[in-house]
């Protein structure tokens, strides 16, 4: 391991999640989320720290955080919108919102070049009888148009 | 200064979705600029989701509702009497005599809506713990013979009887079953589905009373919540309302002064679809990555971390203590057939009135559709109706006369699954929903098993072949093959199920998967992070 100054960073982050959920049955989950609060993402200097705190292969908890849809490699733009493209938010038109981010240079599953914001997909936000839906940082948006996702992208409302 | 009127507001998110914080805000400011006494208190949602914001006025003659309701709304309400009930264009007068909500038979929900979710005296108030209070003069067995009695099946898809489930782990005895889960599935993956989180938001109490009586009947002492990552408002309350029932006695050492100790978190997702199905949830639980194991062992005998487990849906354990108040045969007196009780229905899509219609089962998809939601939001004709999530059959309107029932749905080639209806009208384009469900399966399965790894990714280029002519009968004929491999050789229900929306959508709309055209121009499906 080397001992860069964000190595040690990243280092004492994960110590400290991993301390903090030492109570608990198989925590690993719970720790990488915690990571993530701390560093918007799982960065690859994190594995080995993990794999030494929970007794696990660096290949294990590789695999654990490749798994998972959440746990991002990289940190996000600042504002993450997230789209709904499930079923419900089909019926009205969810796909028009994937198109209007795609033609407003931020397609789904990329950051604005100024990292503004991160535009991804997912699949249900369990608000699907006032859909479409999109998230904004954690908050939920209900019946969103275009033209409502084109200020939520811009960070105007 | 008079004592402040009481106004309700709802916290739920989907209410939060369209405005009840600013709502509430705007409620809070006026109170504060002193001209009106007013005390906002944040409800859950009753589920009439396309009145909200609904906003509820506590008068003499009951609870009047206003909706829906924006923040710009606000000064010409109070300006017209809200406070005493007054006339306004948006008043819909008595909440609980709404017809739409007085048709409904509200026992998982009957609090939703009504409480400050929060408040344990309003929870007591409102009839809370009576089930747990029963349950724990009971000896354990006869718990679950109650539960058993009251013909409870699972809600989270799969309807199997819950009071047999308790029971294999009830009678787990002896080297290895010194501890035992109750894990509730709160993954609620499923498109078109929102009662999980309605009742997680709007009633937290009711989930942790019916963990604590499971964990009675099956002699567990700790329990999990699996809450998925995308319920951020519901992770919150759930973990605020498990605080406070630790410092009412409700949780942790000797429940309500019994003998009974169990504690309780909540754990949350990060993203999984396949993580609903209940062992790859368990692997989940465990730190690992979501793969569905093999059954058998099945989970109540070797379950989280190889001991006995009880997985339940939350619409399952939320409704345990009404079985328990009531007894069994108030419950098993409404349904139909083998399915007993109520079912929370959620109506979501292409609908006008959408929300939760919490009903006996029998009732048919057109009501739910028609009477209840009033038709399409864009106004124009229904077309199809996806029941079940993404693994359920999408119905030609011709077969809306079907009964809610999951016998009478499984002999249709559909499935009930958790109670979702998403209604689509004329402009769907059922060959690119049947490439979605196939896309969903690609993008979601754990890689486990072949069938659905490689059989997904396969199906969506035969049907991209199918609608676009190229050797379409012999595609055709593949598409069926695939079908069949996929529904007999899958691992779980993730590969086995997703040939019903598939194969429905071929059998009741052939013409949409006529050769010769380009897919309508859906964005592909790609993966952002992970592989789940
Ligand atoms: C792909 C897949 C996803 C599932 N997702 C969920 C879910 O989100 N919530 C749920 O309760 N059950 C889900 N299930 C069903 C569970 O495997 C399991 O049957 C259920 O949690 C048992 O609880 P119940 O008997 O109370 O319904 C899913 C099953 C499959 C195959
Ligand atoms: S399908 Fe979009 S919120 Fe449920």
């Amino acid at each position: 391991m080397t001992t860069s100054g964000t190595d040690v960073s990243v280092e004492s982050v994960v110590r400290r999640a991993a301390a903090a959920h030492r109570a608990e049955r198989g925590a690993l989950l719970p720790v990488l989320h915690a990571v993530q609060a701390e560093l918007g993402c799982v960065p690859q200097e994190a594995i080995p720290v993990l794999a030494d705190e929970f007794n696990l292969s660096r290949a294990d908890v590789h695999g654990v955080v490749t798994f998972y849809h959440d746990f991002r490699r990289e940190p996000a733009g600042r504002s993450t919108v997230r789209i709904c493209r499930a079923e419900a938010c089909q019926a009205l038109g969810a796909n028009r919102l994937v198109s209007y981010a795609r033609e407003a240079g931020t397609p789904v599953g990329e950051t604005s070049a100024d990292g503004a914001v991160t535009v991804e997909q997912v699949f249900c936000l369990g608000n699907c009888a006032l859909g479409p839906s999109v998230e904004v940082d954690g908050r939920l948006h209900g019946r969103v148009s275009p033209e409502r996702l084109g200020a939520l992208l811009n960070g105007t409302v | 200064m008079q004592n402040p009127t009481i106004v309700y507001v709802p916290r739920d998110s989907a209410a939060r979705s369209v405005g009840a914080d600013e709502v509430a805000a705007a409620l809070q400011q006026a109170s504060e600029q002193g001209e009106f006494a007013i005390e906002v208190v944040r409800n859950g949602s009753r589920g009439a989701l396309w009145l909200e914001p609904l906003v509820e006025v506590v008068t003499e003659q009951g609870r009047i509702g206003y909706g829906p309701v924006t923040a710009d709304d606000v000064p010409g309400l109070l300006a017209a009497g809200l406070l005493t009930g007054g006339d306004h264009p948006l008043r819909l007068g008595r909440v609980d005599q709404l017809p739409w909500l007085a048709r409904q038979n509200r026992v998982t929900f009957a609090r939703v809506g009504v409480i400050d979710p929060l408040s344990p005296e309003d929870y007591v108030a409102h009839g809370g713990l009576r089930g747990l209070r029963a349950a724990l003069a009971l000896d354990p067995a006869d718990v679950v013979a109650q539960v058993t009695e009251s013909g409870l099946r699972g809600r989270g898809g799969a309807g199997f009887p819950a009071g047999i489930k308790w029971k294999t782990v009830l009678e787990c005895q002896g080297e290895g079953a010194d501890l035992k889960f109750i894990c509730c599935n709160a993954d609620e993956g499923d498109s078109g589905t929102f009662a999980d989180r309605m009742v997680m938001e709007g009633d937290p109490f009711l989930l942790i009373e019916g963990m604590a009586i499971a964990a009675h009947a099956v002699g567990a002492s700790e329990g999990y919540i699996y809450l998925r990552s995308e319920y951020p408002d519901a992770i919150a309350t759930m973990n605020a309302a498990i605080e406070i029932a630790h410092g009412q006695g409700w949780l942790g050492k000797g429940v309500l002064g019994s003998t009974l100790d169990f504690d309780l978190r909540v754990r949350v997702g990060a993203g999984a679809y396949i993580c609903g199905e209940e062992t790859s949830m368990l692997d989940s639980l465990e730190g690992k990555r979501g793969m569905v194991r093999a059954k058998p062992p099945i989970p109540a005998i070797e379950g989280l971390f190889g001991k006995p487990t009880v997985v339940n849906n939350v619409l399952t354990l939320t409704t345990v203590p009404v079985v328990l108040a009531d007894g069994p045969k108030a419950y098993q007196d409404l349904g139909v057939g083998r399915s007993r009780g109520t079912q929370v229905f959620q109506l979501g899509g292409n609908i006008k009135r959408g929300g939760i219609v919490e009903t006996a089962f029998g009732i048919t998809l057109r009501e739910l559709i028609e009477d209840y939601g009033g038709g399409t939001l864009s106004g124009r004709p229904v077309r199809t109706a996806q029941v079940g999530g993404p693994l359920g059959a999408y119905l030609p309107v011709e077969q809306f006369d079907l009964p809610m029932d999951y016998e009478a749905f499984a002999e249709a080639g559909a499935m009930l699954g958790h109670g979702g209806v998403v209604v689509f009208d004329d402009s769907v384009d059922m060959a690119a929903q049947a490439r979605f469900a196939m896309e969903f399966c690609a993008e979601e399965s754990c890689g486990k098993c072949t069938p659905c790894r490689v059989g997904a990714v396969r199906g969506v280029e035969v049907i991209d072949r199918i609608v676009a002519g190229t050797h379409r009968d012999e595609n055709l004929a593949l598409l069926e093959d695939l079908c069949d491999l996929m529904t007999d050789g899958s691992l779980c229900a993730m590969g086995g199920l997703t040939p019903m929306p598939v194969r429905s959508a071929l059998a009741h709309f052939p013409d949409d998967f006529l050769g010769g055209r380009k897919l309508l121009d859906i964005t592909p499906v790609h993966r952002t992070e992970g592989t789940a």
